[in-house]
């Protein structure tokens, strides 16, 4: 029995795999106390025209549902008293259809720095172009012998673009803030009312090092609404690229983790794997980072002939690699540089739905592929680690990739014959499809009207990390900053649509 | 301000250098070598709304598989220091000012390169209320490499063009 069951009284639609509850606004707000206490997480909240949806995680269930309240005069009751992570999301809704979340206390605008030739985009009626505050305005308190210290949005060698404010006391930072919204492209605008099939290439671009995952979840959600079933080859091709882009992402957060404190040759050895995963990606499937590659139906083409041998040689490579990336006695200065730093409080983390490698590491036990019947059957344990810091961090990811590198080893070997795509009927419905990328899950909810995008919203997991990590750098050395950035794996592009 | 300019000329004074020394100098050095010496370029990148593919096939440009470095191009953290503005993303209206910044403090000589199909012209994005379709809408490109992303070895033969071009 999952928490979702005292909707059962409420008017609901199918939203597949799982139910679209509609709620009242008085509904909305006792549903938000209830569920937030029977540790019910919130994935993410968006808006239409005239409604607002939540999507809720039962973790303990592993059930997930949309739910929703009509938007009256132009708010709805704020739910960032019961979900922290909300907050974030109230701003986006705000400047994106204008809608105002009542009581939630932060209505700066997020993605909307007052460059747009229109303000509320994706409302009905955009509005006339409103010049914001510049520079925007942060809610820091700064004490005696503290100082302020804004880093980015252009910062560092080859970086995302992206601002966090810190204040600090000597080089310790007693606060920090962010401010994102840098790299809005205007994604959703662009996929709407087009097919499922050609907004697929703006699924592929939310998030380089995440393409594969939010392309498989847009997928899923396309595939959900339409009921349609994906042929089991597709299936297998797709988890294979999601694990190679997951390996792949592991790398880079160690690799950077490692340069970062100086332990250059397991940098470089991460590199050289990366570069390997890039080449074989491009060999067996086309394309380096794989983009493109996963379509709604399935995939957009069958794997080179001689695929099968090249990923094979590619595992090779991986096995040999991985007792070098850290392990054993040789590095303990590695270990002891990482560990204490960047300390994630579980019970934050599983407030904020904090997912993938950050929550795992602190004891979160949450894997999306978990639900996922793509991976049914093939998915071994999870690895978990309790003390939240950056060593955890390395060491799961360093088990996780090796966990990777045997799944992918079967399902190589497992590779059924026949269609690598189904057809998409020109139909209507709604659907939530998921994936887990390296940064933790990536969602999608997507409806449909006669086979065109009516509404759409992809969640990136930098909803979570962002906010999580406004807590983790408090206490750290500024020195430790960008350390921390890289294991926790902030990225912008995604949760900036 | 008065008081740098004193600063500055005193500065460039000092390092003025004799113009016998560098004649002799330049005649023990050949024209080969000359030419291979002379050649480097400072690259500051900066993020103009990519979705990060670019980054990542930037990154292995700079890790040992592609070693950029070698080739005497190497990327910089100010402005201040580089001969290239190096670009990714289609240019969000929410980083415009940013560019620009960045660009007014590049000293020239310039040069500026979009790398990816964004930068070019807002590659898929094209269009969007969003983007301004491209960096040229801000500052004027010298050089544009496409792909989306492209993938190192090409970013690559477009720097060293530029570099070839440079050290003429």
């Amino acid at each position: 029995m999952s928490a979702f069951d005292t909707f059962q009284s409420t008017q609901a639609e199918r939203c597949d795999p799982w139910l679209h509850h509609l709620l009242t606004q008085t509904e909305w707000s006792a549903m938000a106390e209830t569920l937030a206490g029977k540790a019910v997480r919130l994935l993410a909240l968006w808006a239409e025209a005239d409604q607002v949806h939540a999507l809720l995680l039962d973790e303990v269930e592993e059930a997930a549902a949309v739910v929703s309240c009509p938007v009256e005069s132009g708010g709805y009751p704020s739910v960032s008293a019961a979900w922290p992570g909300a907050i974030l999301f109230e701003r986006m809704v705000a400047d994106l259809w204008g809608h105002r979340a009542l009581g939630g206390g932060d209505d700066r605008p997020w993605l909307d720095h007052g460059h747009w030739p229109m303000s509320h985009p994706l409302a009905d009626r955009p509005g006339m172009a409103v010049a914001k505050a510049e520079p925007p305005e942060f809610r820091l308190d700064v004490g005696y012998g503290e100082f302020q210290l804004p880093v980015g949005p252009v910062r560092e060698l080859i970086e995302d673009a992206d601002h966090l404010r810190l204040t600090l006391r000597a080089d310790r930072i007693v606060q920090a803030e962010c401010r994102l919204g840098y790299t809005h492209k205007g994604t959703q605008s662009l996929m709407l009312g087009k097919s499922p099939r050609t907004a697929a290439r703006f699924a592929s671009r939310l998030v380089g090092d995440a393409t594969v995952a939010h392309s498989i979840a847009f997928a899923e959600a396309a595939e959900a609404a339409l009921r349609v079933e994906v042929p089991p080859r597709a299936r297998i091709l797709r988890v294979i690229m999601a694990e190679i882009e997951r390996i792949a992402g592991h790398l880079l957060a160690l690799g950077t983790t490692a340069g970062l404190v100086g332990v250059s040759a397991i940098e470089r050895r991460c590199a050289r794997l990366r570069e390997v995963l890039a080449t074989t990606s491009e060999r067996a499937f086309g394309h380096r980072l794989m983009m493109d590659c996963v379509v709604p139906g399935g995939v957009a083409i069958d794997i080179a002939a001689e695929a099968p041998e090249v990923l094979r040689e590619m595992l090779d490579i991986i096995d040999a690699a991985l007792p070098n990336l850290g392990q054993g006695h040789s590095h303990s200065a590695f270990a002891a540089r990482l560990s204490g730093v960047g300390v994630v409080d579980p019970t934050l983390a599983a407030r904020l739905a904090v997912g993938g490698i950050v929550g795992r590491s602190a004891g979160v036990p949450f894997d999306v592929r978990r639900l996922s019947s793509m991976y049914r059957g093939i998915l071994g344990e999870v690895p978990l680690a309790t003390t939240g810091d950056a060593l955890a961090r390395c060491r799961l990811r360093r088990t996780e990739i090796a966990e990777s590198a045997r799944m992918l080893a079967a399902l190589i070997e497992a590779l059924p014959d026949g269609p690598f795509a189904a057809a998409m009927p020109m139909d209507s419905g709604e659907g939530v499809g998921n994936a887990e990328s390296a940064r933790g899950d990536v969602w999608c909810w997507l409806r449909l009207d006669h086979g065109q995008i009516v509404g759409v919203f992809p969640r990136d997991p930098g909803w979570a990390l962002w906010k999580l990590a406004e807590t983790t750098l408090v206490g750290a050395s500024i020195d430790d900053a960008p350390l921390i950035r890289h294991s926790l794996g902030l990225s912008a592009s995604g949760m900036d649509l | 301000m008065a008081i740098v300019r004193r600063l500055a000329e005193r500065l460039t004074a000092r390092a003025s250098v004799d113009p016998a020394t560098v004649a002799s100098l330049a005649a023990r050095l050949d024209a080969a070598s000359q030419v291979r010496l002379g050649r480097s370029l400072s690259i500051r990148h900066v993020n103009a709304g990519s979705c990060s593919g670019c980054e990542l096939e930037l990154q292995a440009l700079t890790g040992v598989a592609y070693d950029l470095q070698r080739f005497g191009i190497r990327f910089v953290e100010a402005p201040m220091q580089a001969d290239v503005l190096l670009v990714t993303g289609p240019l969000t209206r929410n980083l415009r000012e940013a560019l620009e910044q960045a660009w007014d403090a590049t000293p020239d000589p310039k040069w500026v390169v979009a790398v990816g199909d964004c930068a070019i012209d807002g590659g898929v994005f094209k269009g969007s209320y969003a983007v301004l379709d491209g960096a040229g809408a801000s500052v004027p490109i010298d050089l544009t490499i496409s792909g989306c992303p492209p993938n190192p070895g090409r970013i690559l033969s477009g720097l060293r063009a530029l570099l070839e071009a440079n050290s003429r």
